[in-house]
């Protein structure tokens, strides 16, 4: 499930057919604050409220799921109506005359929001959301100038078990939120409520340690937590030390869905393509070369498009291909669909590659000490964090891929720390050998883009020749759209593809796959790309906060924008990715290859005690 | 056993009762279980069989007589029919031996039924005297050696026995006194009265008009006809008390359009608490179109001091089942479920094995009396929140989830279990179906005022004398429930005022308990009906006392989903302890009332909503005592707390 944010879709599931129906050809007209509105039945009265430009405060429902109603902060009068309801779950009806602030409602919504902050640590300050928490804002917005009730706030400790995202369950409010995250839309269950009454408090189902979870680190949780209870690991002091180590070749990559999305932190419109002003700040904070994981991305898709056309073409290994870039998703994988392990592309995520091509043909070429360079990553996600320590196979080649990843919002964090002016910063290119990028890289970001670059490749590789440049977009796999399925003729062949994204979507793609193989029926798919986040890595758990689908929308035009702007827009086209199987590794799929960029899957128990 | 047929009901509908003649029934509920009664049943199993007294042992539910746990009820050829209260094991072999062999009534123990004679027919062989004007010490006694000694000098000694009854059920009558087994009663007799009783209406047959007690009986027994009458584990003993006659109109005389429109008539609503009228639900849940609906039974009590479901619950349970088959039907539903909670398991073995007796009988299943009428029921455990009682926490629950409410709408009727529509009937309200499917609507809507018809069952505690459940038509006045039926307060101390509708209620100062008891009524005072608890407090209870005890039950029962009830209830609890310890501040009332309000208007659900009802019925009629303890301080609180610890010692 993907509940959409513009008409909840999960509601209207629940409706008997003959009722929703009914309501598509339904308008209600209704007035808000003696403002007339019209609207589809079905619509929330806070959604009604928006498109009169009322914004009703609420603390529990965000745009992407469903109502909880929590925080009760988001109540409003109706007339002849003796309750106060909650605009975020009830539905608009005939004739509605709807107040949504007056004195008293603002009076109720003050008083509950001093009850919270009753049950809410007083340490704004030293918080990983200040200045940038709901609560915060709202307790500003409302004027709350006093403290008279006692203060009552558990004494927990931190979670930090698993080194991607740290929970402090004093901050949590009991939106519920990550937990619909977690449960609905990533249908990893690691969170859950425990205790009740005034006890009540958020945990990793079992009252267990994170680590000890079925936690993903997809990081979603954090990205849709209203205050700090839920944060990424904060390792910038880590770079910081390293930077300032003269022993150390620091370097650093940037990530496909990073360039469109940390201009937000600095003012820029969403989508804003930073990708010059990112090379150039990195350089200033003294990063002594700077690549871009893009680069790697073409690498990948070099190494799983050849995969796929083993494959397919072939009869060498198993299909469904299914993609591996996402650390959330391998991780998901491994504990819940262990069964397919064998369908994985076993090609590392462009992280990796990038780190492993850093250490060993960059540092040879430059006559670098591999053991002198670390190696940063700035990406979209905390799950990356993760990754780096996945397998045996990240330190294939004698030192560790990747020594550290940071955020988007920790690399917006550090430069906001340097005390660079980022908006003034002029353009700058990264460095050769390791930067240049397709427009297939850069679409990674977007949900179905690397379905998409390796279509564009494979395709190469199976008829020689490139799609044309009128089918080089394939749309049938862009958009937001939870599951997304087409079939593509290549040459006669008929290819059958799925794109999922947000984990609850891909259970079903993959039960599908399951189905036909137990049936011995020809499988529904060959190829299928699974990003765990909403929107692929442009809605990462480490993203800039606010997300939404408007948002994804906003950043994945940046991306396909980049693409469209590319004179190179295939892989295989890049003249160093041509180079690097030329000087270094010989051809996809070589030994080099293999020992490099490729790693391995295995089951792993989905608790860990 | 053999499946139950249209043609099966109808013959026991109309062929006399095949019920064994000469019987001991021994109240076997919770309630009594816990004063003894199973050791009770043990005992008198063990001397009937040894005695080989002709006699048969029949277990049943609870008659509501809480005071009089346990109770035993004796039918024997040449005996009138007599109830004892507050038997143990100790009295068995007297009562028997007394009873059965000698053909005497058992002193102190005889809880008098609430037949009133007008009619002296046939010898009467007990009377029955009690002094009910306590105040002038007990006179009992004094008037029992009158009588023993008036019917010696008439002559009618050996014929007939005087005896102490333990409860006549008539307060403040002077000395009461009833002939059996004609059972007319005389209120207010004095000492000269004595041998004109003697003399004219146990000689001779005439009722003695200026002495009768005229009052009727002000409890009407619907829902808990059967409860301390039949045996709860016997489906054909239910059988024999009218079981699935309901049903069986229902389904092959009326249909479910106009099994519906009965309930339009009898204007029953919701017992659970809200007064949601049951034919609008049944109706609006059959209107929505679904491959599949359900049926709940809400078996989740969970209101301090009440117990009225348990007791239908364990006392009539194929009623409750019939109600639900009839909910079924009604809503197009063909599964059932009992949600009831795991500290009554008395009452889930004695549905569950109402379910198998109904489903081994053809009365679950498919072709259901010969229609095609298809159900099946089944019972859920409540692990005992209090907020599953909450219809959507309680779906929640059944689901398998965490069991805290979800926003309405979609109200259950459209999405409720598993998404299907869904109807929740609480017990009460299951119970009182089938008898209404009986006599038909009108019948049942005769008793009750306004919009609120029929009747309920409180469940009447605290500094009562008698506490017990009665059933009363709606529209009697708390006054009469406290002092006609349940004998006033205890120790003859005066009332300060009555909680009803358990922790989301409100209390009702002694001054407005002439209030006829509606729905609507109750609302108006700042309290609610409630499930039907109803705590009576004497002079002695502190009201901020009472409104921390029901306020901290919330507090501990709130899921903790919604800010304002999960820290609201926390935060307000907190000032009630400081103003009760005497630590009160000026602006404690104001700050409670402010949370108060909050808590009332952005609490998603019930609880949350109703929590503050305690404490702002309790402001609103005693905001004086609150004040007093904040102006007092420690002293004033170390004083009251002294007081209610006295109380506490004194009870116990």
């Amino acid at each position: 499930m993907r509940a959409k944010s513009e008409n909840n879709s999960k509601e209207w599931d629940r409706k008997p057919a003959n009722q929703r129906d009914a309501m598509i050809q339904q308008i209600i007209k209704a007035k808000i604050n003696g403002t007339p509105v019209e609207v589809p039945a079905g619509t929330t009265i806070l959604q009604a409220a928006q498109q009169v430009q009322i914004e009703v405060p609420t603390l529990c429902k965000h745009k992407d799921l469903l109502a909880t109603a929590a925080c009760g902060l988001c109540i409003v009068r109706v007339k002849n109506m003796r309750k106060m309801p909650r605009a975020c779950c009830t539905p608009i009806e005939e004739g509605m005359e709807i107040t949504t602030h007056d004195s008293e409602l603002t009076e109720v919504r003050r008083t509950v929001i001093e009850l919270i902050l009753s049950n809410h640590p007083n340490s704004c300050l030293t918080c990983g959301r200040n200045t940038n928490c709901e609560l915060q804002t709202l307790a500003a917005n409302f004027g709350v100038r006093n403290d008279n009730i006692t203060r009552y706030v558990r004494d927990l400790p931190k979670d930090a078990s698993n080194g991607s995202i740290v929970i402090d369950f004093t901050k949590c409010i009991k939106c519920g939120r990550c937990i619909q995250v977690c449960q609905e839309m990533q249908n990893v269950w690691a969170l859950s409520f425990l205790e009740r009454g005034i006890n009540t408090r958020m945990a990793p189902a079992g009252d267990i340690s994170l680590a000890e979870s079925p936690c993903i680190k997809c990081g979603q949780c954090s990205a849709h937590c209203p205050t700090g209870a839920i944060v990424e690991n904060d390792e910038t002091a880590t770079v910081w030390a390293a930077l300032q180590d003269s022993n150390k070749y620091c370097t650093v990559q940037i990530a496909p869905a990073v360039r469109v999305a940390l201009g937000e932190a600095f003012g820029y419109a969403p989508g804003t393509n930073l990708t010059k002003k990112i090379y150039t700040v990195m350089r200033r904070l003294g990063f002594k070369a700077v690549f871009d994981t893009n680069f790697s991305a073409d690498l990948t898709i070099m190494e799983e498009a050849s995969e796929f056309v083993e494959r397919v073409a072939h009869g060498k290994g198993t299909l469904p291909l299914i993609t591996s870039c996402c650390p959330a998703w391998t991780d998901y994988m491994e504990k819940m669909h262990s069964d397919l392990v064998d369908n994985f592309s076993t090609a590392k995520s462009p992280q990796q590659m990038l780190g492993a091509m850093a250490k060993t043909y960059f540092a040879q070429k430059k006559g670098i000490d591999p053991a002198k360079i670390y190696q940063v990553s700035i990406m979209p996600c905390t799950a990356k964090k993760y990754e780096l320590e996945r397998a045996d196979s990240m330190n294939a080649s004698g030192f560790a891929d990747v020594d550290i990843c940071l955020t988007t919002r920790e690399l917006a964090r550090l430069i906001k720390q340097s005390g660079i002016a980022f908006n003034q910063l002029p353009d700058g290119e990264a460095d050769s050998i390791l930067g240049e990028y397709t427009g297939a890289a850069t679409i990674f970001g977007a949900t179905g883009g690397v379905m998409e670059a390796a279509v564009r490749t494979a395709y190469y590789f199976v008829t020689g020749e490139n799609l044309p440049k009128e089918g080089i977009d394939i749309h049938p796999v862009r958009g937001l759209d939870g599951i997304k399925e087409a079939e593509l003729d290549v040459k006669g062949t008929k290819i059958r593809i799925a794109v999922a994204h947000g984990l609850a979507n891909v259970d079903k793609v993959l039960d599908k796959v399951r189905e036909a193989r137990d049936k011995g029926e020809p499988l529904p798919y060959h190829f299928i790309e699974v990003m765990a986040c909403p929107g692929g890595c442009i809605g990462g758990g480490g993203q800039p906060y606010g997300i939404s689908d408007d948002l994804r929308r906003k950043r994945t035009e940046g991306l396909y924008q980049d693409d469209r702007e590319k004179q190179l827009r295939c892989s295989h086209e890049n003249p160093e990715i041509i180079r690097i199987y030329k000087e270094f590794l010989g051809a996809p799929l070589s030994e080099k290859s293999h020992h490099l960029l490729h790693t391995s899957y295995s089951a792993r128990p989905k608790y860990q005690r | 056993m053999k499946k139950i047929t249209p043609a099966t009901l109808e013959a026991i509908a109309s062929a006399p009762v095949n019920a064994p003649k000469n019987w001991i029934k021994v109240g076997l509920d919770t309630g009594g279980i816990a004063a003894g009664a199973r050791y009770v049943f043990d005992a008198l199993a063990g001397h009937i069989a040894y005695a080989r007294h002709p006699i048969s042992l029949l277990r049943t539910g609870s008659n509501g007589l809480s005071f009089a746990d346990p109770v035993v009820e004796i039918e024997c050829a040449g005996m009138p029919h007599v109830l004892y209260g507050n038997i143990h094991v100790a009295d068995t072999k007297t009562l028997l031996d007394e009873h059965i062999i000698k053909h005497r009534i058992l002193e102190d123990h005889v809880v008098a039924t609430r037949d009133r004679g007008t009619k002296c027919e046939g010898d009467t062989t007990v009377i029955l005297v009690q002094d009910t004007s306590a105040e002038q010490g007990d006179r009992t006694r004094f008037f029992q050696d009158s009588f023993i000694e008036e019917v010696r000098r008439q002559g009618l000694q050996g014929k007939v026995q005087v005896v102490r009854a333990m409860d006549m059920g008539i307060y403040k009558k002077g000395l009461v006194v009833q002939l059996l087994p004609s059972a007319v009663t005389y209120e207010n007799v004095l000492a000269a009265n004595i041998s004109e009783i003697i003399m004219d209406t146990v000689k001779k047959g005439i009722v003695l008009e200026k002495l009768l007690h005229r009052e009727p009986d002000p409890q009407v027994r619907i829902v808990m006809r059967n409860c301390g009458r039949l045996d709860p584990e016997s489906l054909d003993d239910a059988l024999r008390h009218g079981a699935y006659q309901g049903l069986k109109s229902a389904l092959l005389v009326h249909g479910w359009e106009k099994t519906i429109g009965v309930m339009k008539a009898s204007a029953l609503r919701g017992r659970g608490g809200a007064g949601f009228p049951t034919w609008l639900k049944w109706k609006l849940t059959r209107d929505n179109v679904a491959d599949q609906k359900y049926v709940i039974c809400n078996g989740d009590e969970g209101d301090p001091g009440a117990f009225m479901d348990r007791s239908v619950l364990e006392g009539d349970p194929h009623t409750v089942l019939e109600g639900l088959m009839i909910a079924g039907l009604c809503t197009g539903a063909t599964k059932g479920f009992f949600y009831i909670r795991a500290e009554y398991p008395l009452a889930v073995a004695r549905i569950q094995l109402a379910i198998d007796q109904a489903k081994e009988a053809g009365l679950l299943g498919k072709n259901i009396l010969g229609s095609d009428f298809e159900f099946d029921a089944e019972i859920r455990l409540g692990a005992g929140a209090f907020v599953c009682g909450e219809e959507t926490a309680l779906i929640a629950s059944i689901e398998g989830k965490r069991g805290s409410p979800s926003p309405r709408p979609p109200f259950p009727s459209v999405s409720g279990l598993w998404g299907k529509p869904t109807s929740i009937n609480n017990v009460e309200t299951l119970a009182a179906i089938p008898a209404i499917l009986c006599r038909g609507g009108e019948w049942y809507a005769q008793y009750g005022i306004g919009e609120s018809r029929g009747t309920k069952v409180f469940a009447v505690t605290g500094k009562v004398n008698l506490a017990q459940l009665v059933e009363v038509p709606m529209g009697v006045t708390l006054h009469k429930i406290v002092y006609d039926i349940c004998g006033g307060v205890s120790n003859g101390e005066s009332i300060q005022a009555v909680q009803t509708g358990g922790p989301s209620g409100g209390v009702i100062p002694e001054s407005l308990l002439d209030t006829p008891i509606s729905y609507e009524n109750l609302m108006k005072l700042g309290s609610i009906m409630g499930s039907g608890g109803m705590l009576v407090m004497d002079s002695n209870n502190s009201m901020v006392d009472v409104a921390r005890f029901y306020l901290r039950f919330c507090v501990d029962e709130s899921c903790g989903k919604c800010a304002p009830c999960r820290i609201g209830g926390y935060q307000m609890l907190q000032i009630l302890e400081r103003i009760f310890k005497g630590h009160g501040k000026a602006d404690d009332i104001p700050k409670l009332k402010r949370i108060c309000h909050a808590m009332q208007n952005a609490s998603l659900c019930g609880l949350g909503q109703t929590a503050p009802n305690p404490v702002l019925s309790t402001l609103r009629y005693f905001e004086a005592e609150y004040m007093a303890f904040i102006e007092g301080g420690v002293t004033y609180a170390r004083k009251i707390r002294k007081q209610l610890e006295g109380v506490g010692q004194k009870a116990s």
